[in-house]
């Protein structure tokens, strides 16, 4: 009896301190529905498991997620709803931007709201510089293009390169930071190709012929994230580019997680430079891939879009703890400047001076594992890279807030 | 102008010569407008949006209900106006709201009437084609020359100066840009009223209803479908300038497949060639996609073809149609037969 | 020299024949039953899904699959004409575009709630990845093997129309419903076989081209442009007109793309624009 008293009365404080506890309202903004709902889903799942496996470190806040479409890539979808979620939801912190334009358009409405504003995936390197409430824990462009130019000179030892990129922004981005990194590095970069917009996945086959005809030592591949890294390996493959000597590689977006299963073995072989992959070998991301398999299933995997998420949760969380649940915009970009975190793709941290993410990256080669499946082997790294865009004010990351 | 009226107590003859009269209920939607102002001051950036669709698909319906021309590349025109008023204002030449908005309904008919030229020449799967070709031409153009243009990343740094030099625009509670964007949209509709009504309006009518009569009776048709698409043309690209103040913002899809097609679809919704269809249309389709799409947004999509489908095939003339069924049923059942 | 000619010919027809087996039905659908059917890519879509996915869960053959694939779509899509569809053929094409862009919201976002938002790769058979060597240039072999199953199918298509007593009736609905319909010919059950065997090669053409194209539920928008110009192109009604339609398209993109690849999807664009103002009906296409 007396017990089943104490157990109620606990109960009963438990619900009681639950009550209590402090609400902190998190507008989150990601394209539920269209071409980017796949990426809104990786991302989304990425905040609900760090919310799930840290329940210690967000105790004794509660923190909940009220999620608006972005609809897709047009900026003005993303800009409505980040204005209904400060006006409407009164929302205490903001989150998501899948698309860099839509980060973009949402910049006037974030500064006139005064909210802290998280991105978790969207790369082109200015952004951050838009607002001063931009907070960004996915990655710039720069941070693996730059990487890459300098690997592939050093470490690879590759004196030439062919460039192909998706002509968009973030392509133009990569492209940028790679030239710059590689011809500082002793490179030279023989031939640019632009390889059609972001919209639709085109044959790759007249670029990729192109980039053959010129025969460079590596052929540096831009595209984005999803459907195109497919047709980019069936690609190369395809038209016996390996067996012509030039080496394939690129950021990890051509070997998204998500995707590299469905490669096939044309994938093997192939070199990328990123922050994060699932296969990475550190406690945090063991933790981090067995509570997703069990949450998802074991033929999900998350990716570095998840880990956006997940990074991104971590940093709200932060500024949530330091400011005990009150959201003061200032004092929470303040807080968040001081955010150090042991994440699933190593040790990261928010750099004071412009408020992107400072993290490893990866430089990894595509091998088959014992069991069969693809996976992403370790074979450089370079620590606590930040983005060299900003790092050196290289236009149009000179200007800002 | 089918019947032989030889008196006023015919009542075809009654209901042609006061069909342009101002009815009693047509103060309703502007009314409405207003009471949405005081409201929901918070919905006021969705509300913004709702009245440029609604010019937008005003443009449309001249071109599509009243000339019968079907085209998939009416954004083409929205964004030329659009990227007028924000490239004029972000490389520093001229913000001021109204005037730039001339500025691009002159650039937006000038596209209007040398596209039309050449197009209206052509009808049916051609005529659909070469619009969408022409609309993707100009979005690719407007991708390529990113260093006017913005490109992808589109076209931020738009400062608008306030309205009479006293009204600021607040990208937060956008209760002036409401307002304003309101005024427009009165002005243009009184504007297109009176032209559908008049004389060169019924003939826009008659080439829609019966191309070869109207050039038996000597109408000059292909320059009449080309001034109406050239003022149709112009009046979108007002929507697109009002848009580009709206956001401070200008990027591609303003120029996109995307809202060419939704505002065919929200027009059809309504009901085309009846003027209001592009209220009844903007106002169903943009609250169901605001707020269930919030709620469950598959289920939006789903929800939206289910719609569109049934619409098509039971009610062609879309939910204004829909009142004209219900209307004539009830006076059926009134009237003794 | 001649081997880069011979590869550009080769990649460019490749991608030319994806475009022709999904669009070969659209185009003598549109000819004989002049009807706008914008949901022809989402029967190219559900098509490419059927193949997937037999070949993922029943572990049937690529060949297999392709079968399935169409003799699925083909009777589902004669479901949707005979209910559906029948009822707008003498509508006006507006009620026809909204009608069928209804469809296609609803097959996307049925797929999407079904399979998923992700691409689904179509696991193609060991023999047809790598290369081939033709003795002047050694090629991709699946670009070749499309080439001659899209030289195959437009034969047979070409033959099933002009030799065949079906293929009159077709031919003699497109030039005079009509007439062909007062001589006996039952119209009803010609458009519902034709209108199922153009869904049928277009769900073919889903899959067959979803190793260049991919397969997502957006795919049903994301290419329908590219299937209209091609039909518009060639003409309404005419195989001959899709097939060369489909190769020139093809080709020029490809070389286009090669050397002048700064100017992006622009020229696909001015060229269908340039034809279609010199030859409004398409270029095979008969004058209305």
């Amino acid at each position: 009896m007396m017990k089943r008293i104490l157990a109620a009365s606990a109960a009963l404080a438990i619900s009681a301190t639950l009550a209590h506890a402090q609400e902190v309202k998190v507008g989150v903004n990601l394209p539920y529905t269209g071409i980017g709902a796949e990426f809104a889903q990786l991302i989304d799942r990425g905040m609900e498991i760090y919310l799930k496996i840290n329940a210690d470190k967000v105790k004794p806040y509660k923190i909940t997620l009220i999620k608006r479409d972005a609809k897709n890539p047009g900026g003005n979808d993303a800009r409505v709803a980040t204005q209904e979620l400060l006006t409407q939801d009164n929302v205490d912190i903001l989150a998501g931007w899948v698309y860099s334009p839509n980060a973009i358009a949402s910049a006037p409405v974030v500064n006139a709201g005064k909210k802290p504003a998280v991105i978790m995936n969207a790369g082109t390197a200015h952004i951050t510089n838009m607002s001063q409430y931009y907070l960004r824990t996915s990655f710039s462009m720069w941070h693996a293009a730059y990487s890459m130019g300098e690997a592939t000179a050093k470490q690879l030892k590759a004196k030439t390169a062919v460039v192909g990129y998706t002509d968009f922004p973030p392509g133009k981005d990569t492209l940028a930071a790679f030239k710059r990194s590689f011809e500082a590095n002793g490179g030279k970069v023989i031939d640019e190709i632009p390889m059609g917009g972001a919209g639709a996945v085109p044959d790759m086959t007249p670029f990729f012929q192109r980039a053959k005809d010129k025969k460079p030592d590596v052929f540096f591949v831009f595209v984005p994230a999803g459907d195109h890294a497919a047709a980019v390996v069936k690609t190369y493959a395809a038209l016996g580019m390996r067996e012509a000597g030039i080496k394939l590689m690129g950021p990890g977006d051509i070997t998204q997680d998500t995707k590299l299963q469905g490669m096939g073995d044309a994938a093997v072989g192939l070199i990328t430079m990123h922050h994060y992959n699932a296969d990475l070998d550190n406690a945090e991301n063991k933790r981090f891939v067995a509570a997703w398999k069990k949450e998802y299933g074991a033929n999900t995997t998350p990716d570095f879009m998840a880990v956006g998420g997940y990074d991104g949760m971590a940093l709200i969380v932060h500024m949530v703890q330091q400011l005990k649940g009150k959201i003061d915009p200032e004092k929470a970009i303040a807080a968040a400047k001081t955010f150090k975190s042991n994440s699933p793709r190593g040790p990261i941290s928010i750099d004071p001076d412009t408020r992107d993410i400072i993290m490893n990256e990866y430089l990894s080669e595509v091998v088959k594992g014992k069991d069969g499946k693809l996976m992403q082997k370790v074979i450089g790294k370079i620590d606590n890279v930040k983005d060299a865009c900003k790092a050196q004010k290289i236009a149009p990351c000179d200007k800002g807030v | 102008m089918s019947a032989p009226a030889p008196a006023y107590e015919n009542p075809g003859a009654q209901a042609l010569t006061g069909r342009h009269r101002l009815r009693l209920w047509e103060p309703l939607p502007w009314l409405l407008a207003l009471a949405f102002y005081f409201l929901f001051p918070r919905h006021l950036g969705f509300g913004t949006e709702l009245l440029i669709t609604v010019l937008f698909a005003l443009s449309l319906d001249l071109a599509l209900g009243y000339a019968g021309i079907v085209t998939l590349g009416h954004a083409a025109f929205f964004g030329a106006g659009a990227y007028t008023v924000g490239m004029l204002a972000h490389h520093g030449i001229w913000n001021e709201p109204i005037t730039s908005l001339f500025a691009a309904a002159a650039v937006a008919a000038a596209i209007g009437f040398a596209s039309g030229l050449v197009l209206l020449r052509t009808t049916g799967l051609t005529l659909l084609m070469l619009t969408l070709c022409t609309m993707a031409l100009l979005e690719e153009a407007a991708n390529l020359g990113h260093d006017w243009t913005g490109g992808f990343d589109g076209l931020t740094g738009i400062t608008i100066p306030p309205l009479f030099g006293l009204f600021e625009f607040n990208p937060l509670f956008p209760k002036v840009q409401y307002l304003y964007i309101l005024g427009v949209l009165l002005v243009c509709f009184v504007f297109v009223r009176t032209l559908v009504y008049s004389p060169f309006g019924q003939s826009l009518t008659g080439i829609r209803e019966n191309t070869l009569r109207m050039h038996a009776v000597g109408a000059p048709v292909r320059t009449r479908l080309i001034v109406c698409y050239t003022i149709s043309a112009a009046v979108a690209g007002v929507a697109g300038g009002l848009w580009a103040q709206a956001n401070a913002y200008v990027n591609l899809s303003t120029l996109g497949l995307d809202r060419a097609a939704t505002v065919l679809i929200i027009l059809v919704l309504g009901g085309y060639g009846r003027l209001y269809g592009a209220f009844v249309g903007a106002v169903a389709y943009m609250v169901l996609a605001h707020f269930l799409s919030k709620l469950y947004p598959t289920a939006w999509q789903l929800g939206l073809g289910l719609m569109l489908v049934i619409i098509a095939l039971f009610f062609r003339g879309g939910i204004l149609g829909m009142g004209d069924v219900i209307t004539n049923w009830l006076r059926k059942l009134r009237a003794p037969s | 020299m001649i081997e880069n000619i011979a590869s550009m010919l080769l990649g460019g027809m490749a991608a030319g024949m994806v475009l022709f087996i999904v669009s070969v039905g659209l185009s003598v659908t549109m000819g004989l039953m002049g009807f706008v059917n914008l949901a022809h890519g989402a029967f190219a879509m559900l098509g490419g899904y059927i193949i997937v996915l037999s070949m993922r869960h029943w572990g049937v053959g690529f060949a297999a699959a392709l079968a399935i694939g169409f003799v699925l779509t083909a009777a589902i899509s004669m479901v949707f004409e005979r209910l559906l569809y029948s009822r707008l053929y003498k509508a006006g094409e507006l009620d026809q575009v909204l009608f069928t862009i209804g469809l296609v919201f609803m097959f996307i976002a049925g797929l999407t709630v079904v399979v998923g938002p992700e691409n689904q790769p179509v696991p193609i058979p060991a023999e047809l990845r790598g290369q081939l060597n033709l003795g002047i240039v050694q090629y991709r072999t699946y670009s070749i093997f499309l080439i001659v199953v899209g030289i195959v199918i437009a034969v047979g298509l070409w033959l099933g129309f002009e030799r065949t007593r079906f293929g009159a009736q077709i031919r003699a609905a497109v030039d005079n419903r009509r007439m062909a319909e007062s001589l006996g010919i039952n119209i009803d059950r010609l458009f519902a076989i034709t209108f199922g065997f153009g869904s049928g090669m277009a769900a073919i053409g889903g899959g067959l081209g979803a190793e260049f194209l991919g397969l997502d539920p957006q795919y049903a928008l994301k290419y329908l442009v590219f299937f209209l110009i091609v039909v518009s192109v060639g003409g309404l009604g005419s195989i001959f007109g899709v097939f060369w339609a489909s190769i020139i398209i093809g080709v020029l993109d490809f070389v286009l793309k090669k050397y002048v690849p700064q100017g992006g999807t622009l020229f696909i664009y001015v060229l269908t624009i340039m034809l279609l103002l010199w030859r409004p009906q398409g270029l095979f296409g008969k004058p209305q």
